[in-house]
């Protein structure tokens, strides 16, 4: 033990000395099972990385402060009612048309894996359709649908003006959610198919039906896979609504957008705008790290730490590494 | 080699019904013929042990009898009824994915890589069935699963994941899973084969109890002295036929062909 201690200690002695077949330094072994107090390795390198990372941040800042911005337009109009009601809309485009994609994905998964040549073209079809073409095109697409279509007929239902039909909100929602769905689709077709054959196997062997053993046994197993990218497709779904502006649906950026005409302060509204797309899209991380860390139960023995007992783990470790959960 | 699907063969068997009869049972993956005529039978209450080399198409023939696969000629039945078709006057009629589910309800099945669910607690992989497939209320499901891990001697381990178990405590859970559904009949795909050898035993007991109980099993094992002690009957199958058939005693220690005496020679 007491070797240990000293050649640890000093980073002048060759390591190699310590890792050989042969210890030779090591002519007594320790009597008992005694427990290491060896003094960790020093990681200079982390001190001099963070003190270059602040020097660059304080610059910035800096920077930003000097230029010709008027700060205060930000805080004043941070909880301005439209901008609140901005926020609102945002967040409901975004839950609304993930809602659509999670929901079509799914199905357009389920069909490309059907063995009915007909679903799985259709489906192939629609994904090659709504990949292949950008998301704002798409968006003006729907948007002068009514040049097709002047009126809206399910017979018995409804019956209106294509124009009256498809307002801002339902363009949107379709824009953004049917494109969705198709990435979607091959986020989900990856994860059933990441599922053990041996799975659809023992489930059918037990007399469950195609449909109860996907819902049962396959789709639950598959979330592990389709959770953590569908996470980035919140986040970057909360970011794509910004181009709905095009389309007449006021959200977020669309109001930071006329405050900032209306009030001469547009750059300050931009990062206003930014300001509050960063803390919903850090709010969702957070989440999504929940949702993840539920259907991980079962697949490892422990369940991964939540973020603050990581924080917490972090702030002892700085100096000294301590398993896994250090950086 | 006679049967082929079209053709009308005799009718199912009358008197004491076997729980599965083969007959000229013929299986294909696309040009490689792996089961070439198989005729058996497994009688009620009866441990009928299957064996041969990898490859022979073991597996295969389990497999076909809960119509995982399909066969491609010959019949086979189960407690009389005809396996994936329906027999009207010389017609056969392939059985709805929903008849078909129905009737594996009655037949348990163990694998040999366990396949429990992982997702889901042994008490839950147990509940599973019952509850999902045949309807049962979740108290009840949850009484007759905790009986089941007791008698697989795993009730102090229901609330752990497939994860948490060993591979031996993995397989007996898998057992009590089949064992909900109630089976008349029980196939084993190689059981023990992928577990530590100490790890064997346990689940080779709970077999043997089960099989005291009066089970039909049909049992694709390694384990001679298992196949030994407990088997009623023993096939050896060989590239798809069945080479040699009697009382297991018989079969292990005086084997008439060639083939069997060299494969027992290898894992004796
Ligand atoms: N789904 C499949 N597709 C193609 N070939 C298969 C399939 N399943 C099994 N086989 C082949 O059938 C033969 C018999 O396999 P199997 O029944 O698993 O043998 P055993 O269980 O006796 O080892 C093997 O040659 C195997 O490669
Ligand atoms: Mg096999």
């Amino acid at each position: 033990m007491n070797d240990i201690e000293k050649t640890a200690g000093d980073p002048g002695e060759n390591p190699r000395e310590n890792l050989g077949e042969n210890p030779g330094g090591y002519s007594t072994p320790p009597a008992g099972p005694e427990a290491i107090k060896a003094i960790p390795v020093r990681h200079y390198g982390r001190y001099v990385s963070a003190l270059v990372a602040i020097a660059i941040l304080v610059a910035t800042v800096y920077a930003f402060s000097q230029g010709d911005i008027n700060w205060h337009a930000v805080p004043d109009y941070f909880f301005d009612h439209r901008i609140i009601t901005g926020v609102y809309k945002t967040l409901l485009l975004t839950v609304l048309s993930m809602l659509i994609g999670i929901t079509g994905g799914i199905v357009l998964a389920i069909m490309r894996l059907s063995k009915n040549p007909v679903t799985s073209s259709i489906a192939w079809f629609y994904i090659w359709f709504f990949r292949g073409t950008p998301v704002l095109v798409q968006l003006f697409l729907w948007f002068n649908l009514g040049l097709v279509f002047h009126y809206i007929n399910l017979m018995p239902i409804y019956k209106d003006y294509w124009s009256n039909f498809m307002t801002p909100l339902l363009t949107a929602l379709l824009g953004l959610g049917l494109n969705e769905a198709a990435y979607m689709a091959e986020i989900c077709r990856a994860g059933l198919l990441a599922v053990d054959e041996g799975q659809t196997e023992a489930a059918h062997a037990l007399g469950m039906s195609h449909s109860r053993t996907l819902r049962r046994v396959i789709i639950p197993q598959a979330m592990r896979v389709i959770v953590p990218p569908t996470g980035n497709e919140v986040i970057n779904m909360l970011k794509t609504t910004s181009l709905v502006a095009a389309v007449q649906y006021p959200e977020l950026f669309r109001y930071a957008q006329d405050i900032g005409q209306n009030s001469g302060a547009p750059v300050e509204m931009y990062f206003l705008a930014a300001a509050w797309y960063l803390i919903m899209t850090s709010v969702l991380s957070v989440g999504q790290y929940y949702i993840e860390r539920y259907y991980a139960r079962g697949s490892s023995r422990q369940l991964p730490p939540t973020p603050w007992q990581k924080v917490r783990a972090n702030m002892f470790s700085l100096g000294r590494p301590k398993g896994a959960v250090s950086a | 080699m006679t049967g082929k699907l079209s053709k009308t063969e005799d009718a199912p068997p009358e008197g004491s019904v076997p729980m599965v009869r083969a007959q000229g049972v013929h299986k294909s993956f696309g040009h490689v013929e792996v089961l070439k005529g198989i005729d058996l039978e497994v009688k009620p209450g009866e441990v009928f042990c299957l064996i041969g080399p990898s490859g022979s198409g073991k597996s295969t023939f389990l497999r076909c009898i809960n119509h995982l696969e399909k066969i491609n000629a010959g019949r086979l039945y189960v407690d009389g009824e005809l396996v994936g078709y329906r027999q009207k006057g010389d017609k056969l009629y392939e059985l709805k994915d929903s008849e078909v589910a129905r009737k594996r309800r009655d037949i348990g099945m163990v694998f040999q890589r366990f396949n429990l669910f992982p997702h889901m607690t042994a008490l839950e992989n147990v509940m599973e069935a019952p509850v999902q497939v045949k309807g049962a209320s979740r108290t009840q499901a949850r009484e007759r699963a905790m009986q089941l891990l007791e008698r697989v001697g795993l009730a102090d381990r229901a609330g752990h994941y497939p994860s948490q178990l060993s591979g031996g405590q993995q397989q007996r859970v898998a057992i009590a899973r089949a064992l909900a559904m109630d089976p008349k009949l029980m196939l084993f795909d190689e059981p023990t084969s992928a577990l530590d050898p100490e790890l064997v035993g346990d689940v080779l007991d709970v077999m043997r109890d089960l099989a005291e109980s009066g089970m039909t099993m049909v049992v694709v094992t390694h384990e001679m002295g298992f196949a030994r002690e407990v088997g009623d009957s023993l096939v050896f199958m060989d590239e798809g036929v069945v080479v040699e058939s009697g009382h297991p005693r018989d079969v292990l220690t005086n084997p008439q062909h060639q083939r069997t005496q060299s494969f027992l020679s290898k894992v004796l």
